[in-house]
Formats: structure tokens, sequence, C-alpha cells
């Protein structure tokens, strides 16, 4: 390979890892936790502890791969090339957790707008009602016309999920003010405000927690409450998971930053943080909206 | 070599450079290099390819005849089902991922993928993947029989399998969510200096669609199982009308992944044919930035046609309507390309290599396969249409010579680069031959099968269908067994053969940066980024 001329300072040159066993280490991971579920699912003993087995190997490594990236990082191997393939990447993934919320409020919109209208006859589908599910009327919320689950009431808007709303709107102002600390060199507030950042959104897992223990014991609105129920449990449940790996992700970058790292100008994972933090804020106030108001 | 010795700590940036790939099975299992996991791709690919080919001879073999004589209708189910799925989701696609994962980087110039680790990550997914859905056929109750589509109720009444579909569905997707976000990546960040998005190769714009369309339909298809498993095991009620949900739902969901899957299977073979046709025709491809906007519009429509797959479920007729219209749009931009490949064709000095045969193969039958799908498109014709053997002629015609079709025209153009070694012309003349006879008798009786209503996923049919199914399932065996000495080809020029010059097709007019490599390509392709004009 006799093609270059000229010595190329180092960051110049495009990042390539040599080797790396992750990957394959997080193959079998995953590969072990969904097996252990189907194997819980299937009623197999052993399922819980092969899935439980797989989650702590999926654990170890993302411990022990961002370990390596975080090390190349502060061995400032990255230049600007691989710090731009690092942003790009994370808006492509953050897209991609956009279509998949997507699905699910496909779902809401769909049996809002068109099953439960034509099971009470609307349209076209006044056969689909007289002869089949009589006496059903069109309504949200529902749990659908053979009152899957037994009677329901909701969660209003304007309670627990309106204080929600504000706790995480808070929270994506405190990271702001993290952020532009961060740039300006001001290491004692990025501290502050991001530790505040993630005490906030463990706050909002708290009283989702809370929400959910209510719903289920005094409501009798269930994961089962019909379609009602199933989207609204696995939207909250879905964002609620996001914003437990978000908050994750916060506490660890907070670590990093006591630890000193991260320059004003240098900071993919903080950056790549914050925009996955203010997706989840951008979910929770579509699901606040259409979920929880309308 | 290009290295320097300004700081002690890069000296683990620099060293690999030295050695070439690690020795033994660390070279595949912890491999970061595009070529080796573009490899490992192809290679997972092509075993795929013949496990489904397997299953679809079970098929063939079961409807030679009319009445049931080797495999119980269940079994029967759960091949129809499990050959879609191997196909789509272990042959077809990462076929395309591999040859993304070898050609883009040298297309563009560059030294390797974006995000190399993750590039492994997402192909290792997918033989555990596999072993998880290939292993339901051993499982109590049999593998999935309701269908590749998993339409609820139906797939609900799946017994031990049905999880593990439902998580070999999610590993898939995950692979390919990664695997797209990579080649985005690479394309938009990792491109010679002075290459503009418009002097891109056309298969790498076709990726860069490709791997769009991907990112936004696989987490769909993710949440659409995933209700699948909550309905059959939480309780939830998305796909139960008593519940307020409805089954059709499920299709909605699921065909708003699927037709832009179809589209995911295509528009990169779209790609490889505008490589091949220019070259071996020795002139420029005709109307470049119209192929490009043809491939973005293909894309975009793709997203808004899907019910097409579901006219006959009872939607609303605006609904019929507008998805029909929608759909037949899709027949404009198709044609500006495939007039666009006729066109560079016209007055060129065309000879035919092998791959110049498979893209001219791939002309011809992918059209037709177009054509068959205005028709499916007809809302009152696509009535009598619907689930007979006329939509498996059509979607096989698009699939087959379509994509495989594209994907050997690529492995027969770039083979020589890959290896450094020039394969048995005669033999993959042999080949081309075998299989373009073949595949026209196997899926062409298929429309006349259909037009005169038979049902697919039946393992038995009324005796009036039997002399087409009978020459059907020739055209099936003659087809499968011919694909053995593509594997040998392959293998053959693996192993050696007459050199490779770099730019391989010396007489030709092959464009593009990977011909100013050498062949095979230095490890690390682009050690410094070229200059494009």
């Amino acid at each position: 390979m006799a093609h270059a001329q000229t010595s190329h300072a180092p960051s110049d040159k495009y990042y390539v890892p040599h080797s790396s066993p992750w990957p394959i280490v997080g193959s079998v991971s995953l590969f072990t936790t969904v097996v252990g579920v189907a194997l819980w699912l299937n009623h197999v003993n052993a399922g819980p502890w092969v899935f439980a087995l797989g989650l702590a190997m999926v654990v170890f490594m993302f411990v022990r791969w961002f370990g390596d990236v975080i090390r190349e990082s502060e061995s400032r191997l990255y230049n600007e090339a691989v710090d731009r393939s690092f942003r790009m990447g994370m808006m492509w993934f953050i897209f991609s957790e956009v279509m998949f919320f997507a699905a699910f409020f496909g779902a809401l919109f769909y049996a809002r707008q068109f099953s439960i209208p034509w099971l009470g006859g609307e349209g076209v589908k006044v056969f689909t009602n007289l002869l089949l599910w009589k006496d059903y009327e069109n309504a949200w919320p529902s749990n659908g016309p053979a009152d899957v689950g037994g009677d329901f009431e909701v969660i209003p808007a304007f309670g627990l999920p309106a204080i929600n709303t504000a706790i995480l709107l808070l929270s994506g102002v405190t990271i702001t003010i993290a952020h532009h600390a961060l740039k300006a060199g001001n290491r004692k507030v990025l501290n502050i405000f991001l530790a505040a950042t993630f005490l906030l959104g463990f706050l909002f897992i708290v009283l989702q927690a809370e929400e959910y223990m209510h719903a289920y014991h005094e409501l009798n609105l269930t994961l089962g409450s019909g379609v009602y129920g199933s989207t609204f449990f696995m939207l909250t449940g879905f964002h609620g998971f996001h914003v437990t790996v978000g908050a994750i992700m916060l506490t660890v970058i907070w670590f990093r930053c006591l630890k000193g790292h991260f320059t004003p100008t240098h900071h993919f994972a903080f950056e790549g943080v914050a925009w996955y933090w203010h997706f989840v804020d951008v979910v929770w106030l579509i699901l606040f909206v259409f979920v929880y108001w309308l | 070599m290009a290295h320097t010795h300004e700081a002690a700590h890069h000296a683990d940036d620099h060293s690999h450079d030295h050695h070439g790939p690690e020795k033994g099975w660390r070279r595949w299992v912890y491999a970061t290099n595009h070529k080796d996991i573009g490899t490992m791709y192809l290679v997972f690919s092509l075993i795929m390819f013949f496990v489904g080919g397997t299953m679809a001879l079970v098929i063939r073999a079961e409807l030679f005849q009319p009445g049931l004589q080797l495999v119980d209708p269940m079994f029967f189910n759960s091949m129809t089902t499990m050959h879609a799925l191997v196909m789509i989701f272990g042959a077809v696609m990462p076929a395309f991922v591999g040859l993304a994962n070898w050609m883009v980087p040298l297309q563009i110039g560059a030294p390797d993928m974006a995000l190399p680790r993750m590039n492994n990550f997402s192909f290792w997914i997918m033989p555990f993947a596999f072993t998880l859905l290939l292993s339901t056929l051993f499982v109590p109750g049999g593998a999935p029989a309701g269908g590749w589509t998993m339409y609820p109720p139906l797939v609900l009444q799946n017994g031990t399998s049905f999880p593990m579909l439902i998580f070999a569905v999610h590993l898939m997707g995950a692979s390919s969510i990664m695997g797209a976000i990579n080649v985005v990546v690479t394309i938009m960040n990792m491109r010679a200096p002075g290459m503009s998005l418009l002097k891109m190769p056309l298969f790498v714009w076709s990726w860069l669609i490709t791997a769009y369309l991907l990112v936004a339909v696989m987490p769909v298809l993710a949440g659409a199982v995933t209700m699948l498993l909550t309905d059959h095991y939480f309780g939830t009620t998305f796909f139960e009308a008593a519940g307020g949900g409805d089954p059709v739902m499920f299709q909605h969901i699921f065909w708003f992944f699927g037709h832009p899957e179809v589209y995911i299977m295509i528009l990169p073979a779209f790609g490889v044919v505008s490589e091949i046709i220019p070259t071996f025709s020795r002139k420029p491809l005709f109307g470049y930035d119209a192929m490009v906007y043809a491939t973005a519009s293909i894309a975009f429509l793709s997203f808004i046609v899907w019910a097409h797959h579901m006219f006959t479920v009872g939607m609303p007729l605006a609904g019929q309507l507008f998805f029909m219209l929608a759909t037949m749009l899709i027949a404009v931009p198709t044609g500006v390309k495939v007039f666009n490949w006729t066109a560079t064709m016209f007055k060129g000095s065309i000879s035919f290599e092998p791959p110049m045969l498979f893209a001219l193969s791939f002309l011809f039958l992918f059209t037709i396969g177009g054509f068959s799908g205005l028709m499916l498109a007809i809302v009152p014709a696509d009535f009598q249409y619907h689930d007979t053997y006329f939509v498996v002629a059509h979607f096989h015609y698009v699939l087959v010579p379509g994509a495989i079709f594209g994907i050997m025209a690529a492995v027969y153009y770039w083979l020589p680069k890959w290896t450094g070694h020039m394969y048995n012309n005669k033999l993959a003349t042999w080949h081309f031959w075998l299989s373009t006879i073949f595949v026209n008798v196997l899926f062409f009786p298929q429309h006349f099968l259909g037009l005169a209503g038979m049902p697919r996923r039946i393992p038995d049919y009324s005796t009036q269908f039997a002399d087409w199914n009978m020459v059907s399932s020739i055209g099936a065996f003659g087809f499968g067994l011919s694909q053995l000495l593509f594997a040998y080809i392959v293998w053959q020029t693996a192993r050696g053969g007459v050199k490779a010059s770099a730019k391989v097709w010396d007489t030709a007019t092959p464009h593009g940066l990977e011909w100013t490599l050498s062949s095979p390509p230095p490890y690390h392709s682009f050690e410094v980024a070229p200059e494009v004009k």
C-alpha cells in the first residue's frame, strides 16, 4: 500500500477500531434474553433465570462496550469526522424510536377514529353494530363492546399527569442550562444542573409508578381494560421505559462530568443524551395531549 | 503507508495498518472490517437462500400433483410461512446489506464503514435470530404456520413457537436498523472530498434511500409484533373487536412496514443494474439525475400505498380509491427507470458478460412483475386476484428475477474485485441460462393458475390445476438445482483462478472509485481519501 505520499496528522485519520469482542457478546446476550422470555412464556421453569442471565449479560456488554468507547474518546482518538458519525448515528437512532412510538400512536388513533366508531355502527358499518354488537355505542374511553376487563375510570389529565408534564419540561430546561454551562466551561453549574435533570427524571418515574398503582388498585384501569387500557399502558409504559433509560444515561454522563470528562468543544455523549432526553420529553407532550387530555 | 509517530497514544490507532486481518476465528467473530463483515453477510445470505429454497422445494414437491401425498398440511403451512421469512429476512435483505458493506466504502472512497463495531453487531445478531426462528421447526406444535404476515387472530394460535417467532422478528429488526443507520451515516459522512451527493454512484444512492426506508419502517414492524405478543400473553386487545380493537388494524400497521419493505428489497437491485448496464453498454447512464429522483419518488410513494395489500378487508370506498391511484402512480417513476436503462443501451456497444446477462434478464422479468403489480392495483380486479396464485406469481417475479437476479448480477460484477480472481465465464453463462429459463417455467404458469382461481397457501388443489402445477414444480427443481452451480462458481473463484486486474472489465467501461483499487482491494480500503473531480 504505497499510495500515501504525505504524512497525515493523526486527527486526519478516521478511527477504525482494530477488533472488538462486544458485538458478539451483545448478540449472545440478546439471544439469551429473548430465549429466556420465550421459555418463560412457554411456562418453562428455567425461563426467568435465563432471562435474568441474559439481561445481566446485556448490562455487562453495555458497560464494557461503552467503557471502550469512553476510553478511546478520552484518549482523543476521535476526530471531527468520527464525532459527526456519532451525531448522525444518534439522530437516526432517535428517528427509529420515533417510528416505534408512531406504531402505538397509530394504534391509538385507529382505535379512536375507526374501530370504535365502526363497532358503534358508524357509516357503512351499521350491520357490524346491528348484528354483532347491538347496543354498543361509540364512545371514548372504551374497553370495547364486550366490556373487557370490567368498568374502569380514567386518570384525569390535570392531576398527576400535569405535574409530570411540568417535571419533564423543567428537566428540559435544566439540561439546557447544564449544556450552556459545559460550553462556557462552568463545571460547577454543569454538575448541579445535570444532577437536577436526572433527579427530575427519576421523580417522574416514581410518580408514574404511583399513578400505575392508583390505576390498578383503585380505578380498575389495567392493561386488560380493552383497547383503552391497551393503548394507555403500552404508550405510557414504553415511554416510562425510555425515561428510565434516559435517566440512567444522564446519571452516567453526570459521573463522567464529575470525573472531568468532556470539554467545551468535545462532548458528543452529553449532546447525544440531551437529544434523547428532549425526545422522551416530546413524546410525553404528545402522550399528554392525546392519551390523557383529549 | 500512511502513518505518523507524533504521539504515543496513537500507537493503537495506526498499528493495525501494519497488520492485516487478525488471525483465525477472531478475524470473523471480532470483525470490524467492512469487507470481512460484508463477506459474512453474503455467505450467511447464501446459506439462508438454500435453506429457504429447500422449503420452497418441499412446497413445490407437495404441489407437483393434486392430493395430499408428501407432507402434513400443517407442515405445509409452516413451510410457506418459514420460506417467506427466511427468504425475505435471511436471504435477500442480508445479501443487500452485504453488498452495501463491501461496495459503499469502496464506491465513496472511505477507509471503512462509519461505525465498524455496530456493523459487526448488526451482522452477528442475524445468525442468532435465525437459530431462534429455525428452531421452531423442532418445538411442540411445529413452526409458525399462519403466513409470514402474521395476521391475527390466526397467528395467535401458534403454540410454543409463537414467542420465538416474535423475538426472532425483533432481533432481525434490531439488526436491520443498526445496519441501516450505519449505511446512512457512512454515505452522509464518509464520502471522498469532491463527491457531492449527485456525483455518487447509483448503487450508493439506492442504498441511501433504502436505509432511510429501513430506519423508518423496521421499528413499526417491531411495534406491530409487540402488540401481537401482548395480545397473546398480557391481555391487551389491540386486535380484538370485543375489546374495541380490530384485527384489520394489525394489517394496516403491518403493511405500513410491509410495503416499504418491498422497496427495501428491490431498490438496491435497481442500483446494481444502474451500475452494470452502462459498463457493458460502454455508455454513461442515461438520465442520472432522473434516476435519483425516480428512486426517491418510489420511496416516498411506498409509504402511502400500503392498503393495496388488503383491498378485500372491507375498507371505505375513499380508501380503496386513494390506495389504488397512489399505487398506480408508482408506475411513473418505475417507468422512468426502465426507460432510462433501455435508453442507456440504445446505440451502445453491448457485450454480454454474465453480470450484463443477469441485468438484462432483470430488466425484462422485473417489468413483467411490475405489470402484474399494476393489474393487482386495480381494486375490482384485485377482488378476483386476491390470495390466488396470481399474487404469488407477481411477487415472485419481482423478488426472484428482480431482487435475486439483481444480487447475482452484483456478485458476477464485483466478485473478481472482491477475490482478485476471474470466475469461470462458461459456467456462469450456463448458470444464467438455466436460471432464466427455469425461473420462467417455475413462475409464469402460476399466473394462469391464479387467474383460473387457484388459492395460495393450500397444500391440495382441484384437478383442473394439475398440469400447470406440474410444470411449475419442474421449473422449481430446475431452478433450485441450478443454484448449486452458483455456489460452486463462487467457491471456485474464492479459491483461485485467473488474476483479475484492478479494472476487472478491461474491455468495458466500468466507472467508479472501486476500480481504482487493486483486486482484491487493500484491507483498509482508502487510507487516503481520493479526490473526486
